[in-house]
């Protein structure tokens, strides 16, 4: 074998792994590998349980963002949702303890309650979209106001505390652990291989992608472009109420500063994981590592103390827009050409 | 006849002095702050609704304007429309931000009102006749104080800061100051911006990173919620290990009351500090003493002995 033929296979071997894939696992690994050498304490077995679980809200949000934001869509909305969505749960419950006790009856009341609210709210903000022939940025900058606002009037301007009483039946939903893993991270887990499945594996998912592209396009193959896109917005909606529900436990109160950005986290945590902001192309993989690196970075900042803490968001910009050029950057093609 | 004209003349003088009475004897004060959006707020909104009615109900002559804003250019038309529509005889006010608000309310002065202004200063001096406002700095040495009567030499602590803003900085740079030299460890400090979740993440990482920690100073009650349930979380809230919040809201208060070891104190900024603006504004019209001048409210360690005085239930704070 000539030298020229060895430098030409590895140089092939490096253009066939493929960065679009892989970019988001690296980022995530190297972010791993920079936290260790930090302190060897972020491998501990506790930080990696916080780390997922905390990744759970965001991540669980963002599946239900990919299959917006492939269709074309965005959802602005979701933080003041998952906002809302838990101040209503919380008067709810408080509401259900002197007819229904303290028991699992008041806390399922609760739950149910927070998925009517959450498909509602979705397919407000997909009926709007579609059937009202408003940009989505719009409807979704609106409801973001409105569902704000709303729980700022729920809670008279302050917090809204669930009752001691229920507090100790609903708590383990998000502290208890099953087979060793916290129980917000199964409901992740699970939430994802359904996305997983439903993106890839069925024809809803198709048609989201077919959207995505091209809508005209999608209409004139007979898809229901409209039923479509307002059902992405109703699973939007879904996923936050399946967030809020393992969010509420955790401290027991909504407020007005509950979920602030996290529609910007989702939103970044999508885009991190390679799914294209304009539509026609999304990876529900790439989206939990999305949310896994963002959630990282906070973790990782908060065990150092190398770093000035006005500086956090210089460096959460930083590694968003790296992990995002790893995926993006020609890698490797211009090589191609040559 | 001629009684009756003395009569209507009695009756048209009457009612003229009646009219002269309403507009001359009642004082009007407008109170103008922003609208709540967070619980500290909401509590200053309950107190002045409360200051309003014992005011009004102590003095018939004064009557108590409540205006609150949704931003600094709502406010600065609100504090305009006090003074045209309303002609108030005095202002309170708690500014939105001090720099777009210094010329609003330099224009109330000028119609002739008297001026306080409440825990956010104006950027230019020499505009309100009364001030009134919490204490920062000693909100910070106060904790650091009784921080410091816990702890030995050689124990470690972490704290929590609020969001990025001067406010912050002197609590944090006088609570550093009155720790110096006592020996405890500072080990590191983070922002939690006074919210219950990022409370709840920064402590989360705080106990993963530092294996000994002895107390934590969380500054605001908000993220003091957010520590316990972190360390609840981890089992590490025995062995002594307490947490320091600061402000006054109910619950802590009355955990206090209760004699909850975790959270045993608490350091005022109180919400309350908008009704003491309005009672030192009324007493500048009906007080035989002077008045004008600067109130700067103690930062109050609230022990379980005092706590029963700063509890208030049916505040949303």
């Amino acid at each position: 074998m000539t030298e020229t033929a060895m430098t030409q296979t590895q140089k092939s071997r490096f253009q066939n792994f493929d960065f679009k894939t892989a970019g988001p696992a690296i980022a995530l690994i190297i972010l791993c590998i920079i936290g260790f050498l930090l302190n060897p304490a972020f491998l501990s077995e506790g930080n990696i349980t916080n780390l997922l679980t905390r990744s759970a809200f965001i991540g669980i949000i963002a599946v239900g963002a990919t299959f917006v934001i492939t269709a074309g869509g965005i959802d602005l909305s979701v933080g003041s949702m998952a906002a809302v969505i838990a101040g209503v749960m919380i008067i709810v419950m408080n509401g259900a303890v002197e007819t229904f006790g303290t028991g699992v009856t008041t806390v399922l009341i609760g739950c149910g309650c927070s998925v009517i609210l959450g498909l509602g709210a979705g397919f407000i903000n997909g009926f709007l979209t579609t059937k009202g022939k408003i940009e989505a940025f719009i409807v979704t900058l609106g409801t973001m106001g409105i569902f704000r606002s709303l729980v700022t009037y729920f809670a008279d301007g302050g917090t809204l505390s669930l009752n001691y009483d229920i507090r100790g039946v609903y708590r383990p939903v998000y502290y208890d652990s099953f087979a060793g893993l916290p129980i917000p991270v199964w409901v992740f887990i699970v939430v994802a291989i359904c996305g997983w499945l439903l993106l890839n594996r069925t024809a809803f998912g198709r048609y989201c992608t077919a959207i995505g592209s091209n809508e005209s396009v999608a209409k004139y193959s007979a898809i229901r472009v409209d039923r479509i896109k307002t059902w992405t917005y109703v699973l939007q909606g879904l996923c936050v109420s399946l967030a809020t529900i393992i969010y509420v436990p955790r401290l027991g109160s909504a407020s007005s500063s509950t979920g602030v950005l996290w529609e910007l986290e989702a939103i970044a945590a999508v885009i991190i994981g390679g799914t294209v902001l304009k539509g026609g192309y999304g990876r529900i993989g790439g989206t939990i590592l999305g949310a896994l690196i963002l959630t990282t970075i906070g973790n990782i900042l908060n065990f150092t103390d190398m770093i000035s803490n006005y500086l956090n968001g210089t460096m959460q910009g930083l590694i968003i827009i790296v992990a995002v050029w790893l995926q993006r950057g020609d890698w490797g093609r211009k090589h191609k050409n040559n | 006849m001629k009684t009756l004209s003395k009569i209507s003349t009695l009756a048209v003088a009457a009612t003229m002095s009646l009219a002269g009475f309403a507009s001359a004897e009642t004082i009007k004060i407008g109170v103008s702050y922003p609208t709540p959006t967070h619980a500290w707020a909401a509590g200053m909104n309950w107190h002045a609704e409360q200051a309003e009615k014992r005011l009004e109900a102590l003095y018939p002559d004064v009557d108590l304007v409540l205006i609150n804003s949704p931003d600094p250019s709502a406010q600065a038309s609100a504090l305009e429309d006090l003074v045209s529509v309303h002609g108030i005889d005095a202002l309170v006010v708690l500014p939105f931000e001090s720099e777009p608000l210094t010329d609003p309310v330099l224009n109330v002065k000028k119609s002739g009102a008297l001026i306080t202004v409440v825990d956010r200063g104006l950027s230019q001096p020499g505009i309100e006749d009364i001030y009134v406002a919490g204490n920062n700095p000693e909100l910070g040495r106060v904790s650091a104080q009784y921080m410091k009567t816990r702890l030995e030499s050689g124990d470690n602590i972490v704290v929590l800061r609020g969001i990025p803003t001067l406010i912050d900085n002197e609590r944090f740079d006088a609570f550093m100051a009155e720790m110096e030299g006592s020996g405890v460890n500072i080990l590191d400090h983070k922002h939690a911006n006074w919210n219950r979740d990022d409370g709840f993440e920064v402590m989360q990482d705080f106990l993963s990173r530092f294996p000994d920690i002895d107390a934590v100073w969380a500054q605001d009650d908000d993220i003091a919620i957010g520590v316990v349930a972190a360390l609840k979380q981890a089992g590490r809230d025995g062995d002594g290990m307490f947490v320091v919040g600061g402000a006054g809201m109910k619950e802590t208060i009355k955990g206090i009351m209760d004699g909850n070891e975790l959270v045993p104190v608490d350091v005022l900024y109180p919400p309350s500090m908008i009704a003491t603006a309005m009672d030192v504004t009324v007493a500048a019209f009906k007080s035989n003493g002077p008045v004008a001048g600067r109130y700067i409210l103690g930062a109050t360690l609230i022990t379980q002995e005092n706590a029963a005085s700063f509890y208030f239930p049916d505040s949303p704070f």
